[in-house]
């Protein structure tokens, strides 16, 4: 999460579940908690029943809106400008916690001179390259207190690092996310007014930028009446001081929109005037979806990561190891250790054959050169230059965006893998599905081999899941899976060991990184299962003498240590696996640390030195956390601190200090560059520094407060199958948001298959005001059609007062539709699947979809059926003046000009 | 004949402290023989939910190598023995008569399922992933003038969901590293 | 050979106990576990804090084990209900745990409550459909809405402000067999098939049971209900045999946000108490306990609720009486008939064993 990252450090939710009890006033926005996360939200009702406010920011009324004190029902897609508004608030009223901002965020930092604003440019910050829409940063950087780079060990090499840095190819790559867990690289540490008063400080930047987001304009943009806004304001403020602690709770609904990371940001920033990071009831809690989600960033299969979010090689950046670590060694912070982590993890994988003559055999790592995240690569696939795919426990075909492009993605594979449970839709494309009846597809004409692989579920294997704040818990095997079930970790080191036994004796240098690997798991039983735990102690990884490392601080550069992802290093300390300890929680206090194992280093809540002032003292008794030991010269507390041990809270860094030396006593964000939580992002979000409202791609309305209608930088993706509805335009003039409800999980997978699950959300439907259903004469649960430039589906629809219109000041009436996603047309539970109509337009620093706002419009009754359905949405196309919508073979192109008959079968 | 007498339940309602037979006169056989499949399990062995991401610890009875129930672990500070309605359905995703339990094959531009053995798979798909990163290999990319060394494959796109396990994930993108396959995504883009 | 009590309220018309009505000390005791046995348990359903996720349904059906579907009892009934998120529909043989979802709102600046929605009026009219924010409909819908307007008070833990026009409330109420201390199904069962366990529940014996029916007709909450293809009455056993090992049911092992709780009757019973004082004292005039009260028709019940609106909102019978309230007086006139029937299979039976 470049949003979290790029402001504090760490991508990771700031706090635990369990801490929301201790919070005064709990913000949910973005997220429906009580829906999708029903366990963790005990944990409000605790805060509540306490008498913390609880406030639900959403467009819908939900079940959390349900136990909420206020529901504040705003626009879909401009949290940016209602979070900007409680920053003006917050600012113009003087409510920030004056000694926390001082001390620990970047607000005396000074900028550059050649730093313009998007107040001054009318909604676009210096440095626009309109030709590739993207931003070149280096107009954002601090003012530099000494030399840029003079602190790195290699000057030259880091500087060169910086300005590949702005290419577009690298640009999209998605270097925003390597801030997982280390904040963005900076050239050198900024200029300081400690007045906060010199018109380049990060303060009065701020104070300008935001200054036009009152709470009129917010009434404006968002629709959430003034004094519904002053009420937020007002309990958010009061509860945000040295005796009491906010907390903002958000998820998807903030992620998956076209400026989602700067959604974070924006909540960063508020969070950060507040005081409200790395203290007890504070914090930033994302909630992760999926059980390993937090995991699966952390050790990540994503093209951009390596583990511990170390970031991919980039051709044009990383072609040695010198090179790739040269924008970070040396500097301040921990990140300074990049080259040490590095080494280790390639000494994990390719063993003694890594050493230091061989750049421990950094070349052996492919590398990216732009986006080749997984929206691409199916379009990649429709051009025929994918051959193989493997779908590990995830089905496109109805759980993403388009999902009619995904299917037409998977149909022009040479080979497909499907390993799961259940015969999921991503897996039946080839015989069924809305393109077989509009007569798109048809098994003759798709050559894709298909190989069902059956999996094991979560009580046949070992391993750890990473929850929602960074715990893992390992789970022990109940029962061995059935038949041909296999867990994941058997069938890839399983293809692993075949693979290398086929190519054993290869010459072909390509093959070394193969035969060399690092491959002998000791295997269990019959099925011969890999030993999950040995994967999990080269995770955590060795030191000289071949034991298991109980901290990252004791990866070495030279080759000595290993550790296949560094941050979770310490969970197999002590030949102990840290993830499995289960003492219970009533013999424990309130952290809990002996519950499993949280990384960094098992500390549960981050930044968690900002708990104590500045001279390391608790800023008051009731939000006592961790503080400084005088006398036994170290910090203590509740919980691990996340600070060196025995650094004082009056040390100074001397001259030339390296990496986390070089961070001071009072600079609780220690994977920070400058030790600092960024207000201003001087780099590491390529959309800007600062959050500014964009209206969403597809918005019905225009942008109140800019000529720029939307994020400039946003990614698109064309094609026939991803047409793109007009922004403000009448053919689609509803908005349309996705979500899942409790009873089902994301494509339904895991929940249409189960008899109980699918008898209590039994079909596909729809949400609506009882407005909208009279102006388009819809009728409770009745059938309704919604139709997008992609394609058109139909629901049930509920009619319900907890949707509502909104009025903008203007008196434009926005109608809003909520629609779930989790159906298609296999399992128990069935319907059309929401997915289809959606585009696909992403966030250009994490390349997640727009799924939260899309547009489109809604008729009473049925969608028409086979062909004539392509003839109906191509007619929507052609009134809203958008490019034909009709494919050619399996979804390709249409290849000749009079194409548009669809497929050519 | 006192013993007969005894179990019928028109006698114990008549002559015992339960007159109207409500109670403790009309138990019955089953009744006396209940039992909480908790109490025969063989064993409990501890887990985690695999549906959202708070975490909720799980205790899976498990009885003649079959699991009988799943519930929550009120030993875990996060969920503190509870569950929301997809964690308790969760022993349905074990048990599942839909459950699909063997390799299924669908050959080029076939329209049925084929039956295919485990190993038979491993192999097909082990000489499909060669072929495919051969394919797609590629020493250098860029523009002409600017070529830089890639030593990578785009013949092979790999998707993983986000119930996969840490070692999981670690493997896979060990594996698909050493390849040279990089187009490995993961639900936690989405 | 003991001799049968000619004392019995069945022979005498007369109901000292309170054996038919009224309150029971000792509900257990009654029914004959006069020995050392355990407290009478039950629920408490706060419905003030339920998050309507049926965690609890869910629960249910997987520990015992219930087929899918419900009110319909066919699987293919299965479809969307319409009713807010209510697919469930009732309590049934297949649905022992039942959570209602209905949705209330009011205009803030207007006095009354503006329209019913989905949910609202189900018992009477079905759910209410789009265009009903016609005002000219308000007034019909106003006098056939149960809404309480004062309910939608500030402090009302299942009332959202919504923006700053509107209050919206979305009740939600996890429904259950109340295990009633006059329970009409097993005064009735003529069977034995239901009969009171040591926990001072009501359970249904399987093996018994010939699915006769009257139980269904007697229960005055509808709970009780026969299954199809089977015959025989299926509800609630609050987990009788998770009970005998010691462990909560499954809905309250479940239940996220301890909306059901579980425990000693008298210790929820204290709880309740003061959970409502706490409600009332925020302001919350229209929380209520349905069920707690000993001196009501049922003598009070054994799964008893919270709730924050008249109990005709959840569907919930505003006041329940066990079906067998006059069967004394009825038992009078049938009794001596009815003693000289048993009298002679009795001498029958004994006399052919001593031959």
């Amino acid at each position: 999460m470049p949003g979290l990252g790029a402001s504090f450090g760490r991508g990771g939710a700031t706090n635990f579940l369990e801490d929301l009890a201790n919070s005064d006033c709990i913000v949910i926005e973005g997220s429906n908690m009580a829906e999708c996360h029903p366990v963790g939200f005990q944990w409000v009702g605790e805060a509540k029943a306490r008498g913390a406010k609880i406030v639900h920011i959403d467009p819908r009324f939900t079940r959390t809106s349900a136990i909420a004190d206020l529901h504040v029902p705003l626009r879909i897609g401009t949290d940016i400008a209602f979070l900007g508004g409680l920053i003006n608030y917050v600012l113009t009223n003087e409510l920030y916690f004056k000694e926390y901002v001082a001390a620990y965020t970047n607000a005396a930092a000074l900028v550059g001179e050649e730093f313009v604003d998007s107040e001054d440019l009318d909604g676009l910050f210096s440095g626009f390259d309109p030709e590739h829409r993207v931003y070149d940063e280096s107009s954002w950087q601090y003012e530099p207190e000494e030399p840029p780079h003079s602190g790195s060990d290699h000057p030259e090499e880091a500087a060169q690092q910086e300005s590949a840095e702005q290419h577009p190819d690298v640009k999209k790559s998605d270097r925003a996310q390597a801030a997982g867990s280390g904040g963005p690289p900076i050239a050198a540490k900024p200029k300081r007014d400690e007045t906060l008063q010199h018109p380049r400080s990060v303060f009065q930047i701020l104070k300008r930028h935001y200054a036009r987001y009152t709470p009129e304009m917010v009434s404006e943009v968002c629709g959430v009446e003034p004094e519904v806004f002053e009420q937020v304001a007002k309990w958010v403020t009061e509860n945000s001081n040295r005796d009491r602690t906010t907390a903002w709770v958000y998820s998807v609904g903030w992620t998956q929109h076209s400026v989602g990371a700067q959604y974070i940001r924006t909540c960063s920033i508020l969070q950060a005037l507040l005081g409200n990071i790395g203290r007890p009831g504070g914090g930033i809690m994302a909630l992760r979806g999926h059980a390993s989600i937090q995991g699966s960033t952390d050790v990540p299969t994503l093209f951009n990561l390596l583990p511990g979010y170390l970031p991919m090689p980039h051709a044009l950046q990383h072609q040695s190891l010198d090179q790739y670590v040269a924008d970070a060694a040396g500097k301040a912070g921990f990140w300074g250790n990049k080259r040490n982590y590095m080494v280790s993890l390639l000494k994990a994988w390719w063993g003694e054959h890594a050493t230091a003559e061989n750049d421990f055999c950094f070349d052996y790592l492919p590398k990216i050169d732009g986006d080749h995240s997984s929206y691409q690569t199916i379009a990649a696939m429709i051009r025929g230059e994918v051959s193989g795919y493997f779908l590990v426990g995830e089905n496109p075909g109805v759980g993403h965006p388009n999902s009619r492009m995904n299917r037409f993605g998977l149909a022009n594979l040479d080979w497909l893998v499907v390993r799961d449970l259940q015969m999921i839709e991503s897996a039946t494309f080839w015989k069924e599905g809305p393109e077989h009846e509009t007569g798109e597809l048809a098994p003759e004409s798709i050559g894709t081999e298909v190989f069902f692989m059956p999996a094991a579920t979560h009580v046949e294997k070992d391993g750890t899941f990473t929850q929602t704040q960074r715990v893992l818990q390992w789970r022990d095997k109940a029962v061995e899976p059935p038949d041909d079930a296999r867990s994941d970790l058997w069938f890839y080191f399983h293809l692993g060991r075949i693979l290398r036994e086929r190519l054993a004796g290869s010459d072909d240098p390509r093959d070394r990184p193969l035969l060399d690997l690092t491959w002998d798991y000791p295997t269990h039983g019959e099925t011969q299962d890999p030993d999950a735990s040995s994967v999990l102690r080269e995770i955590n990884g060795t030191g000289p003498d071949g034991r298991a490392l109980s901290s990252y601080l004791q990866m070495k550069d030279d080759g000595s240590t290993t550790g296949g992802c560094w941050i979770y290093c310490g969970v197999y300390a002590d030949e102990v696996n840290q993830a499995r300890r289960r003492k219970p929680g009533k013999e424990q206090g309130p952290v809990a640390s002996e519950w499993g194992w949280a990384w960094p280093l098992n500390r549960r809540m981050l930044y968690n030195r900002a708990s104590a002032d500045p001279d390391g003292k608790p800023w008051s008794e009731r939000k006592k956390y961790v503080w400084w030991d005088e006398d036994a010269g170290e910090w203590t507390g509740l919980d691990i601190p996340d600070f060196e041990k025995n650094k004082r809270p009056d040390y100074v860094p001397p001259d030339g200090a390296k990496a986390q030396d070089a961070l001071a006593g009072n600079d609780p964000f220690v994977m920070q560059g400058d030790g600092k939580a960024w207000l201003f992002a001087p780099a590491g979000v390529v959309d800007g520094p600062l959050p500014t409202h964009y209206e969403p791609l597809e918005s019905v309305v225009e942008n109140g407060l800019y000529k720029q209608q939307a994020n400039p930088t946003v990614e698109k993706i064309d094609g026939p199958w991803n047409r793109a509805n007009p922004a403000r335009s009448d053919v689609f003039p509803f908005q349309v948001t996705t979500y899942r409800l409790t009873e089902h999980h994301t494509a339904g997978g895991m929940s249409r298959t189960l008899p109980y699950l699918a008898e209590l959300q039994p079909e596909f439907f729809v949400e609506v005001s009882p407005e909208l259903a009279k102006l388009r004469g819809l009728a409770n649960n009745e059938y309704a059609t919604l139709v997008s430039a992609r394609t058109a589906v139909e629901a049930k629809v509920l009619v319900t007062e907890r949707m509502r219109p909104i009025r903008l000041r203007d008196g434009t009436v926005v109608h809003q539709i909520g629609m779930p996603y989790h159906w298609s047309y296999a399992g128990i539970s069935t319907g059309d699947a929401a997915n289809d109509l959606l585009g696909i337009v992403m966030d250009p620093n994490t390349h997640i979809q727009e799924s939260k706002v899309s547009s489109c419009d809604i008729i009473a009754g049925r969608r028409p059926r086979g062909p004539e359905l392509l003839e109906f949405v191509e007619g929507y196309r052609q009134r809203a003046g958008v490019e034909s919508g009709k494919v050619g073979l399996n979804g390709r192109d249409p290849v000749a000009a009079e194409a548009g008959e669809g497929s050519n079968l | 004949m006192k013993t007969w007498l005894d179990s019928w339940p028109v006698y114990r309602q008549l002559t015992g402290p339960d007159p109207f037979g409500r109670g403790k006169a009309a138990r019955s056989k089953g009744t006396e023989a209940t039992v909480s499949r908790t109490a025969t399990a063989d064993r409990v062995v501890k887990s985690v939910c695999p549906y959202c991401a708070v975490g909720c610890s799980q205790n899976v009875y498990v009885k003649d190598e079959k699991v009988v129930q799943i519930e929550g672990n009120p030993d875990s500070p996060i969920n503190r023995g509870r569950l929301c309605p997809k964690g308790s359905a969760s022993k349905q995703l074990v048990t599942s008569p839909t459950r699909v339990t063997t390799v299924k094959y669908r050959r080029p531009y076939g329209t049925e399922w084929e039956d295919l053995d485990l190993d038979t798979a491993m192999e097909m798909i082990a000489d499909r992933v060669l072929e495919a990163r051969r394919k797609g290999w590629q020493e250098t990319a860029g523009s002409a003038d600017d070529r830089r060394r890639v030593n990578r494959t785009m013949g092979i796109a790999s998707l993983g969901g986000a119930t996969l396990d840490n070692e999981e994930n670690y493997l896979m993108k060990k594996l698909y590293s050493a390849m040279g396959a990089i187009q490995i995504e993961n639900q936690a883009r989405i | 050979m003991t001799t049968i009590s000619s004392a019995s309220a069945a022979f005498t018309g007369r109901d000292p106990g309170n054996r038919l009505y009224g309150p029971v000390p000792d509900v257990t005791e009654q029914a004959g576990y006069v020995e050392e046995h355990p407290k009478r348990v039950g629920f408490f359903t706060d419905t003030s804090v339920c998050i309507g996720c049926k965690a609890c349904e869910v629960a249910c059906k997987e520990w015992n084990t219930l087929p899918m579907d419900d009110s319909h009892g066919v699987r293919d009934a299965i479809g969307l209900s319409g009713m807010s998120f209510d697919n469930t529909g009732q309590l049934g043989a297949n649905s022992w745990r039942h959570v209602a979802f209905i949705e209330q709102s009011r205009t803030v600046d207007l006095p009354m409550p503006t329209f019913g929605r989905p949910g609202d009026d189900r018992h009477d009219h079905g759910p209410s459909v789009a265009g009903s924010g016609d005002h000219d409909s308000l007034a019909t819908a106003q006098q056939s809405s149960v809404l309480n307007a004062e309910a939608l008070s500030e402090f009302d833990p299942q009332t959202g402000q919504s923006g700053a026009d509107k209050q919206v409330r979305w009740l939600m109420s996890s429904d259950v067999c109340k295990h009633c201390t006059h329970a009409g199904c097993l005064d009735v069962c003529p069977t034995g098939a239901l009969f009171r366990t040591e926990f001072g529940t009501v359970v249904v014996q399987g093996d018994i049971c010939n699915g006769c029916g009257y139980c269904v007709a007697s229960c005055p909450y509808g709970v009780i209900d026969q299954r199809k293809g089977d015959g025989r009455v299926f509800k609630c056993t609050m987990c009788y045999d998770r009970l005998t090992d010691g462990l909560m049911p499954a809905c309250a092992t479940a239940c996220p946000t301890q909306s059901i709780q579980f425990g000693d009757l008298d210790e929820l019973q204290a709880r309740a108490d003061a959970r409502l004082a706490t409600l009332q004292g925020q302001g919350v005039e229209t929380a209520r306990l349905y069920g707690r009260d000993e001196s009501d028709g049922v003598g009070g019940v054994g799964a008893f609720f919270l709730l924050l609106d008249e109990p005709e909102v959840y569907g919930l019978p505003p006041d329940p009486i066990v079906t067998t309230r006059d069967l004394p007086a009825m038992w009078k006139a049938a009794g001596k008939a009815a003693a000289m029937m048993v009298g002679v299979a009795m001498t029958a039976i004994l006399g052919s064993r001593r031959s």
